[in-house]
């Protein structure tokens, strides 16, 4: 029998991309950032599945992925609720272990994370063998929409705060949109304590601690929430609070 | 070792240099005008700092690429999702 021939060098190594989308009220949002997930794996040809870890939301986010799931198979759309909204760090715990893939990827699920992106960060990943892949926003042609001077002012201020105290080796630490080997991703996660937006910062932190590469590719991120959640004092002052809490643990 | 230590170390070292320049701690007979350059010193660095943080932290601001394309585009591939997910029987 002649032997199977493929057309792409990952399917022959048996890479496997499972993308980690914790939601909570994205019941609008959901079927979108699934159709594209879909679409760009698709015309990529990396296999893919995609784990929905939804936080018992009220406005029916579960049926929605339901209706999905029997749209798009069950082996590429896997349910994984949670009964309440238990906090970001459990949910990629609680998705790893259902997570056949080799590979994880973390994104929003509010479409301000593009899966056009994905492909890139795989591809940079093969490039340099990388344990992880950050996606930045302040670097190349990475770049926001939706952002008013004041966010703008805060983010590179905050960015640039962490920059001198941490000197961490990466340039947008408190994004969210990453590709993680698997099993880097597991040792991280056991490893990190805070919360929020300074849960992602520790995840690059300790990444470098251990001796984890990491590469970074530029992305663009769409904010359309950004006018309903105003970053208002209390964030900053916990943000402040983690990061010197970092400062003086790692 | 912590960060905190490597500043608290780095931040030593610079200061005991300083006060050995500038009080003449070892008796080296240095002349006047170390002492005298040496003095402002920290109060320099830390308005140097200053200068830079504000530089680089206004130059990133106005040049933060605002990503109007990404915006379209996005608007345009929710349409065609929505559209291709009625027709795949997706009741929204």
């Amino acid at each position: 029998m002649a032997p199977r021939r493929s057309t792409n060098k990952s399917q022959q190594r048996g890479d496997k991309y499972s993308v980690l989308l914790p939601t909570y009220n994205e019941r609008e949002n959901l079927p979108l950032i699934i159709w594209l997930l879909v679409k760009y794996f698709g015309d990529s040809g990396y296999d893919f599945e995609i784990i929905v870890i939804d936080d018992g939301s009220p406005d029916g986010t579960l049926q929605v992925a339901e209706q999905l799931q029997k749209i798009y198979g069950e082996d590429r759309i896997l349910l994984r609720p949670r009964a309440k909204k238990l906090g970001l760090g459990t949910a990629y715990i609680h998705g790893i272990q259902h997570a056949t893939g080799n590979f994880v990827i973390i994104m929003d699920a509010d479409l301000s994370h593009h899966p056009k992106f994905i492909p890139r960060f795989i591809e940079k990943q093969k490039e340099g063998g990388y344990d992880l892949v950050s996606g930045t926003r302040y670097r190349g042609d990475g770049g926001v929409y939706g952002w008013d001077l004041r966010r703008k002012l805060i983010s590179r201020g905050a960015n640039f705060l962490t920059q001198v105290l941490l000197r961490p080796g990466a340039s947008d630490l408190t994004g969210s949109f990453r590709l993680y080997k698997k099993e880097v991703l597991e040792r991280l996660v056991e490893r990190c304590v805070s919360k929020g937006y300074v849960f992602q910062m520790e995840m690059i932190v300790r990444a470098r601690q251990l001796g984890y590469s990491v590469g970074e590719v530029p992305i663009s991120f769409v904010d359309r929430v950004y006018g309903e959640s105003k970053l208002g004092g209390n964030e900053i002052v916990s943000f402040v609070k983690g990061l010197l809490t970092l400062f003086a643990t790692t | 070792m912590t960060k905190l230590l490597e500043w608290l170390l780095g931040v030593s070292f610079v200061g005991i240099a300083w006060g050995l320049v500038t009080f003449d701690l070892l008796d080296l007979q240095l002349p006047s005008v170390c002492k005298e350059v040496a003095w402002p010193i920290p109060v320099y660095l830390l308005v140097v700092f200053g200068c830079y943080s504000l530089a680089t932290v206004g130059y990133r601001v106005a040049t933060f690429n605002d990503c109007e394309d990404a915006a379209k585009e996005l608007q345009a591939q929710i349409k065609e999702a929505k559209e291709d997910l009625k027709q795949k029987g997706l009741k929204m």
